[in-house]
């Protein structure tokens, strides 16, 4: 160890507040449609109506977790059937594996959330308080009236979009049209507002004071991204090897030596992240692409070739500076790893989608009573008790029968009913008893173990299921 | 704005520490990162100060607020029982033989009862209600009772008891000690006859004496003549495949000679009549009810 060779200017420091320039181009363009489809799915889906019959919602995309229940338009998933839901969120893992390791930090640069709000709240910054240079001289002048009443109408703004925020994804866990009147009529649960409230103080924060902060300091994803991007992934990156040694345009005037590049600060005037690309990768770039519109822009005014900033792998970088040609695109989209990923992924859809058609309308479930293993009846004979869960998928309450089939000698016999039917109510599931007799001295009686199957079938319907369980007899 | 001079390209403070070449870098800690944490210790206070925190001798600070996880839970188990009284008022005023034909009745008595069942019977009658044989507490999932297995004579069971001293009403009676009365050899030939009638491995000369015996000394009383016990009495079958206490030689010769006295207590004092009710629901539906 050596001594402290500096000593830190200050120990905390404030955020330097960044003021992207405004930017236009393919990548802009992209994203505004991006922003529009996306924002628009959001707010939209909740009051989309699927008309399911009369004894459930009529809600296309419902989470109903107070009856434990999802919907999503043909598909109903019921609580014993979550493993769709798990499946789904395997899916949606392996799709970021996917579009990371094939088109790098994508996610980070379009969809997410954080970056989609943000985008939303500085466009209406910009709106508000003019484009970089209006913003940048505002904040630095003192609060007077102009600033106060700017800085209201932004948050004012701001505010009813988090709140819009908030507000629209408790529709997902509700009738929407319902929801809405409760809301306004303050009638609605309390965890409703607390959920909007919460949703809207933070959007309100994240996308409006704290932005870039969250992906610096706050997001896991980028450090986990780091592990899957590899010297094949598409990053942005300026091409050093043109661009440099940069120099200051001087017009009608061809200085020696100096590279593409003319210093202008466009890329980072344009960067909501706050950084110069020029400097290389970094963990604070998530490839929104601006800074590659901003300098082709330059590029076109100049009379220079675009690209100067642009999409490119590690590999093409090696590759150009020893000037040969880069790979394609789609030799860095399609290589063993994105392959196996699209494999992996699809693999999972096609099993979700096959187990999606073959289940049936009806399901059992047996859980052996093991407390204790088997009761002696009076005459000898031995008897196992089983609790069943029936569960009726359809909108109609049906009769269900119970049968055993076993090579034994056993017969049946459901708690607190005459015979063996029961009837279902129609999207229930019921807890039914039922007592399996064997007769003293049979085999099954006298034996540990025997194999038996429970059958359960749709009364005048086509559908039966079963359950494989154990007798327990009396074993001397 | 900070005010601290941002370095130049590739230049970053450092600690000044080194291990191995690898060098600890110093960068400043975001301002509102302080702030939060400054907020944190800030809340810390207010709530030792709102709700119990220090440790003292015997308990801990009370807190200005007065919320203690106690008031908590009684708070809570006063919001079941509101929200459960219209129906266990309902359960009271039913007739025992009605309730299990009302669906709303039977799943909240069969839930209750359980409840019941679990907190005040299972020290004998077991958590699965099978019983103890060989230490005579009934196993409630059979169909072999010994005072009756509908609905009303378990009710009357557990609201009495059986020959505890402190209920009237409680359910009475009391087999002789036959070793006070009879020869060690006569017992045995009365073990013989019992395992004949309830079809075990038996010695047939004894078992004749025995049978004689069983009508002599008045067993038929109470366990009739052919042995199938009487419910006036809980007097047992003795020819049926169940036991409270063993079928085997030595346990019959046992119970013979000494008598069995089995208490149960009366829960009528210590239980709610809609608690009873429930745990009568619940036992009659084990499995055994009749």
């Amino acid at each position: 160890m050596t001594a402290p060779d500096t000593q830190p200017d200050a120990l905390y420091s404030a955020r330097e507040p960044i003021y992207p320039r405004r930017v236009s181009g393919r990548f802009r363009t992209l994203k505004w449609w991006l922003l529009t489809v996306m924002l628009g799915l959001y707010y939209i889906t909740p009051w989309l109506r699927w008309d399911r019959g009369p004894n459930l919602p009529d809600q296309a995309v419902l989470l109903d977790i107070a009856n434990r229940r999802f919907f999503f338009f043909v598909i109903e998933i019921w609580p014993h059937e979550f493993y769709f839901v798990a499946g789904l969120l395997i899916m949606a893992g392996l799709g970021l594996f996917l579009f990371t390791s094939a088109a790098g930090r994508v996610w980070c640069g379009y969809a997410c959330p954080q970056t989609v709000w943000t985008d939303l709240f500085i466009l209406v910054e910009r709106w508000v308080e003019g484009d970089r240079n209006a913003r940048l001289r505002l904040h630095r002048q003192k609060w007077n009236g102009e600033k106060i009443r700017k800085s209201l109408v932004k948050w004012t703004i701001w505010m009813l979009i988090a709140l819009g925020t908030g507000g629209a994804w408790v529709f997902y866990f509700a009738d929407a049209p319902t929801l809405m009147v409760d809301l306004l009529t303050l009638n609605a649960a309390p965890v409703a507002y607390i959920t909007i409230a919460v949703l809207t103080a933070t959007t309100f924060f994240l996308a409006g004071f704290f932005r870039e902060q969250i992906c610096i300091y706050a997001c896991p994803w980028p450090r986990i991204q780091a592990a899957m991007l590899d010297e094949d992934s598409l990053t942005v990156a300026y091409r050093s090897w043109r661009g440099e040694p940069r120099g200051k345009l001087h017009k009608g005037e061809i200085v020696p030596n100096q590279g593409d590049c003319i210093d202008c600060m466009a890329c980072v005037n344009v960067c909501p992240m706050g950084i110069d690309i020029r400097n290389g990768q970094q963990l604070a770039c998530i490839t929104c692409a601006l800074c590659i519109d901003a300098c082709d822009d330059i590029m076109d005014k100049i009379g220079k070739p675009r690209g100067l900033i642009s999409y490119m792998a590690l590999t093409d970088e090696t590759a150009e500076r020893a000037g040969n040609p880069p790979k394609s695109v789609w030799k860095h989209v399609f290589r063993p790893r994105t392959i196996l990923y699209t494999v992996l992924w699809s693999g999972i859809g096609i099993a979700l989608t096959v187990a999606l058609f073959v289940r049936a309308d009806m399901a059992l479930n047996v859980t052996p009573v093991r407390n204790p293993l088997y009761v002696t009846l009076s005459d000898g004979g031995i008897r196992n008790t089983y609790d069943m869960r029936l569960r009726n998928k359809l909108g109609q309450d049906r009769n269900f029968a119970v049968s055993v089939i076993s090579d034994a000698d056993v017969s049946v016999r459901l708690e607190g009913l005459e015979g063996t039917t029961v009837m279902v109510p129609a999207n229930e599931t019921l807890s039914q008893r039922l007592y399996v007799e064997a007769a003293p001295g049979s085999e099954a009686a006298k034996s540990d173990r025997t194999e038996l199957d429970i059958w359960v079938e749709d009364v005048g319907g086509t559908t039966r299921v079963h359950h494989d369980t154990i007798f327990n007899g009396k074993d001397d | 704005m900070s005010e601290r001079k941002p370095n130049k390209p590739g230049e970053v403070q450092t600690t000044g520490h080194s291990w191995d070449g690898i060098e600890e870098l110093n960068n400043p800690l975001p301002r509102w990162w302080v702030w939060t944490f400054y907020v944190c210790i800030l809340f810390a206070v207010g709530y030792c100060v709102a709700y119990p925190a220090w440790p003292m001798r015997t308990a801990a600070t009370p807190g200005m607020l007065g919320w203690s996880t106690r008031a908590d839970v009684d708070a809570d188990i006063q919001k079941f029982s509101d929200a459960n009284a219209a129906i266990r008022e309902k359960l009271v005023a039913a007739d025992l033989t009605a309730i299990e034909a009302d669906p709303e009745l039977v799943a909240y008595a069969k839930n209750a009862g359980a409840a019941v069942f679990r907190t005040h019977c299972i020290a004998c009658h077991g958590s699965g209600a099978a019983g103890v044989v060989g230490k005579g507490y009934p196993n409630l999932l059979d169909n072999d009772w010994l005072w009756g297995g509908d609905i009303e004579a378990i009710h009357t069971t557990v609201t009495h008891g059986i020959r505890n001293t402190t209920d009237a009403d409680a359910r009475f009676s009391q087999m002789p000690a036959f070793g006070e009365l009879l020869s060690p050899e006569e017992i045995g030939q009365l073990v013989q006859h019992v395992r004949n009638i309830s079809g075990q491995e038996h010695d047939a000369t004894a078992a004749a004496a025995g049978a004689t015996l069983y009508v002599d000394n008045g067993c038929n009383a109470c366990h009739g003549d052919d042995g199938k016990g009487g419910r006036d009495f809980g007097a047992p079958n003795l020819t049926d495949a169940i036991w409270l206490y063993g079928g085997d030689v030595d346990t019959l010769t046992a119970t013979v000679t000494y008598a069995r006295y089995g208490v149960m207590p009366n829960w009528s004092p210590r239980l709610s009549e809609a608690d009873i009710r429930s745990v009568a629901v619940y036992v009659h539906g084990l499995g055994g009810g009749e």
